[in-house]
């Protein structure tokens, strides 16, 4: 095996590992992500507490599991998301061309040129406030998600574009291939590799929007952790070499979007 | 071409400004701070903003001045002063030869054009409500130069306190508002960069050995609204003072050098979060009978541990909250008030009493409604979502379902003055103002910022007629221990209807340089530098460091 792949097996392996703990997160460890241990803010790692206590006391190392189960979970949902609308649209787009391609680029460089913030922030003022935490955290994700395809369609529309210009697709269409057989024969299989690709560059991508909209008091609302809000509570650089275990949910987040980076098709692959 | 030149342009500039910064670091006769805003302006009757006021403090000359320190009236421009008995006008006794910076000479006529021109409805002064507790016209009389006696339709209660922020202009000078009577006068202004202050050489006080003050010739205010870059230069040695810190960055500085970090102990400042009590608000009838009825509010009052707010929080440099006044009010707050308390205990025994019952760890209503509401603040304040998210859990353990929500800022003003869409709000008072008059219009139920239930046509509750009352009587008052009792009785008012739900009252906190001799933050505004005129600059490194 080249190196190459042993280390996108080991990506893979640590991704895994990291999922699995979001998942069973209320197996590895047996405190809730909102209790407040007052007495102990901002404390050094302990036994009770393997890596300390944030500045409300909450138990660092079960907020950020907590908080990977939200992330990891739902900032793939999102990419996977915005990769199907892009692909639908830029698959539309590019096979159909006229005032179809016309339209729907012409739409994508409108949400393009959108400020993506200030579109959360007047969608975020406008939802109504009685919602639950886990109502809201999934709104910012469905949010990026619809609001996150535009820079996928473009890429989309000049492979399909490529496609529909190809030899074997037009000797398909003379063949009288029926609509549906033309989408699952050539359309599909030969846009996967740049679907899977831009599906996969989108979560990191979303990972670190939602941390971005965190730190500005946007996403995931208390008490509910994700990786963002976990972040947030370290935004003063100088007290981490007071107290460098709070780096922890920035070292996981970094591994993460590492390991994703890894396990990307290579060029050869997505071609 | 124009890009490069345009870089080496700005390289230069800053290679400049970097060396004309070094000069004057070097010469020790410029003090250094930032203001956190651009001034929005430099008239000082048109001041609304907290850059604009701290400049309106070191540049503008007033006729009687409260010491920061005593909160004692002392006498400025004007060497003594005198209350007609119907607290409707006062005369001023002016000190005979002054000038302003610019020379013009200072008389009782600069006097009354500055009232003039301050009580022009086409002015729009925010500095003039204060003097607005009646409809006519205001009399201003100028029998001598020295001499001016300025004639109110009504009488206002605390009347001579409120000429601390009523900078005096010139009539005559060709300067206009730049011509100033205070400690410094605006040399330099560069938008979005610093402004300049130099010294008045025509400035009235002197010290004790009769030498003139203020001792420092400049101070530079940096525009620098990024609170950590500032800290971040006071370490570096590039600002001398910082006014205020937020208790975070205090405890930060206070374990690197506790001679810089001072407390001044309990400020005026303070944190609360109020219930949507509007009727027409599009909230379901059992929220805003919940919100309207007393013994909720007080229950829920009841149910917040104030002190570890202030200990997790704040760091411990916050102090629980009593009422609408901090106990560093000296005059005006009521010190028979009860000491706030933390006791879910009786908080379940005042909503039984309501109706409301707790069961399966859930608080319900009478009507099976299951008592979850959700509480707005603002975003991007790190401290409130804290706060927030600490009362989310005391009131968990009654039962209450509380959801927290941060928008942005207009978002939240949107729904808390035009659209009433929200259940509860927590938000903060900064307070710059000893007097109750400054708050006629939190307190007055027809007043906007009465924000339980603003802009009401007669009062929605009895205690709301009687607060208006009281409100009204002491502001017409000229009898300072009238006005005591009347303004005790609102706050007691207050403490157990609990409109407001006040939660703690932030410590003043700011950072003195050990180069700075002489200052002695205090709990109002300007802690740090309220006796700008006194400061030195020393060479020693050891002269600022007595706390």
């Amino acid at each position: 095996m080249s190196l190459r792949g042993i280390t996108r097996g080991l990506c893979f392996g640590v991704l895994g590992i990291i999922f699995a703990t979001g998942v069973f997160a209320g197996v590895v460890t047996h405190y809730s992500y909102a209790t407040q241990f007052r007495e102990t803010p901002n404390g050094p790692p302990c036994a009770a507490h393997l890596l300390g206590t944030d500045s409300l006391g909450r138990d660092l190392f079960t907020r950020i599991v907590y908080g990977t189960r939200v992330s990891l979970l739902l900032a793939p949902a999102a990419a996977l998301l915005a990769t199907i609308i892009a692909g639908i649209l830029g698959g539309l787009a590019g096979l159909r061309g006229g005032w179809v391609e016309k339209t729907i680029l012409a739409a994508a460089d409108l949400s393009l040129a959108l400020p993506l913030f200030f579109v959360l922030i007047a969608l975020r003022a406008l939802l109504p406030l009685d919602i639950s935490p886990t109502f809201s955290v999934v709104a910012t994700f469905v949010t990026l998600g619809l609001l996150g395809w535009p820079a996928s369609l473009r890429m989309v529309w000049a492979a399909a574009r490529r496609l529909r210009d190809s030899d074997h697709f037009l000797f398909a269409t003379a063949l009288g291939y029926s609509k549906s057989r033309l989408l699952f024969r050539q359309v599909v299989p030969n846009l996967r590799p740049i679907l899977l690709a831009l599906f996969w560059i989108s979560v990191p991508l979303f990972i670190l929007t939602e941390a971005t909209l965190s730190m500005l008091g946007l996403g995931v609302m208390e008490p509910l952790p994700s990786w963002g809000n976990l972040l947030r509570g370290s935004e003063d650089f100088s007290l981490m070499f007071e107290n460098p275990w709070r780096l922890a949910p920035l070292g996981v987040l970094v591994v993460t979007v590492v390991c994703f980076q890894y396990i990307l098709p290579k060029t050869g692959e997505t071609a | 071409m124009i890009r490069r030149s345009v870089l080496l342009l700005a390289l230069a500039s800053g290679f400049f400004s970097c060396f004309i910064t070094g000069a004057h670091a070097q010469s020790g006769t410029e003090l250094h701070f930032c203001l956190r805003g651009e001034p929005k302006t430099f008239n000082p009757l048109l001041v609304d903003d907290d850059a604009s006021e701290n400049v309106r403090y070191l540049t503008g000359g007033v006729l009687i001045r409260v010491n920061r320190q005593t909160q004692a009236l002392e006498p400025a421009l004007a060497e003594s002063w005198k209350v007609s008995q119907n607290g409707r006008s006062i005369t001023f006794h002016l000190r005979a030869g002054l000038g302003f910076s610019d020379g013009t000479p200072f008389t009782s006529n600069d006097v009354a054009y500055t009232m003039r021109l301050l009580m022009d409805p086409q002015m729009h002064s925010a500095t003039s409500d204060a003097f607005r507790s009646g409809d006519g016209k205001l009399n201003v009389q100028t029998p001598s130069p020295d001499v001016v006696t300025i004639t109110f339709p009504v009488p206002i209660g605390g009347l001579e306190r409120l000429f601390d922020q009523v900078a005096i202009l010139s009539a005559r000078s060709p300067k206009k508002e730049m011509a100033t009577l205070g400690a410094y006068f605006v040399a330099e202004y560069k938008a979005g960069s610093y402004v300049l202050l130099r010294r008045n050489p025509n400035y009235w006080k002197r010290d004790a050995q009769g030498n003139h003050l203020p001792y420092i010739e400049t101070v530079r205010l940096d525009i620098q609204r990024n609170r950590d870059i500032e800290l971040m230069r006071f370490r570096r040695g590039e600002l001398q003072l910082i006014n205020r810190l937020d208790a975070e960055q205090f405890d930060r500085l206070e374990k690197e050098n506790a001679a810089a970090a001072r407390n001044a102990g309990v400020g005026l400042d303070s944190e609360f979060l109020w219930f949507n009590q509007v009727p027409s608000s599009p909230l379901p009838d059992y929220k805003k009978k919940w919100f309207q009825t007393t013994e909720f509010r007080r229950a829920l009052s009841l149910a917040i541990n104030r002190a570890d707010l202030a200990r997790v929080v704040f760091f411990g440099y916050a102090t629980p909250a009593y009422g609408p006044v901090s106990p560093s009010n000296h005059f005006w707050f009521n010190t028979s008030l009860p000491a706030p308390r933390y006791d879910p205990q009786n908080a379940l025994a005042e909503l039984a009493k309501a109706g409301f019952r707790l069961e399966n760890g859930g608080l319900s209503d009478s009507t099976g409604h299951r008592v979850e509401f959700t509480l707005i603040t603002n975003s991007a304040n790190a401290v409130r979502q804290k706060m927030a998210t600490m009362i989310q859990q005391d009131l968990a353990q009654i039962g209450v379902n509380l959801k927290l929500v941060t928008l942005d800022f207009p978002s939240l003003i949107e729904r808390m003055t035009k659209t009433f869409d929200y259940d509860a709000c927590l938000l903060g008072l900064v307070n710059t103002d000893l007097d109750p008059n400054g708050q006629m219009t939190v307190w007055l139920s027809s007043g906007e910022d009465h924000q339980w239930n603003p802009n009401q046509k007669t009062p929605a509750t009895a205690w709301e007629a009687e607060i208006d009352r009281l409100m009204r009587e002491q502001a017409s008052s000229a009898d300072e221990k009238l006005r005591k009792a009347k303004f005790d009785r609102v706050q007691q008012i207050v403490a157990e209807q609990q409109p407001f739900i006040y939660l703690v009252n932030e410590n003043a906190l700011s950072a003195v340089s050990a180069e700075v001799s002489g200052a002695a933050p205090v709990a109002l505004n300007p802690q740090a530098f309220w006796n700008i005129d006194t400061l030195r600059l020393g060479p020693s490194k050891q002269l600022g460091a007595t706390k």
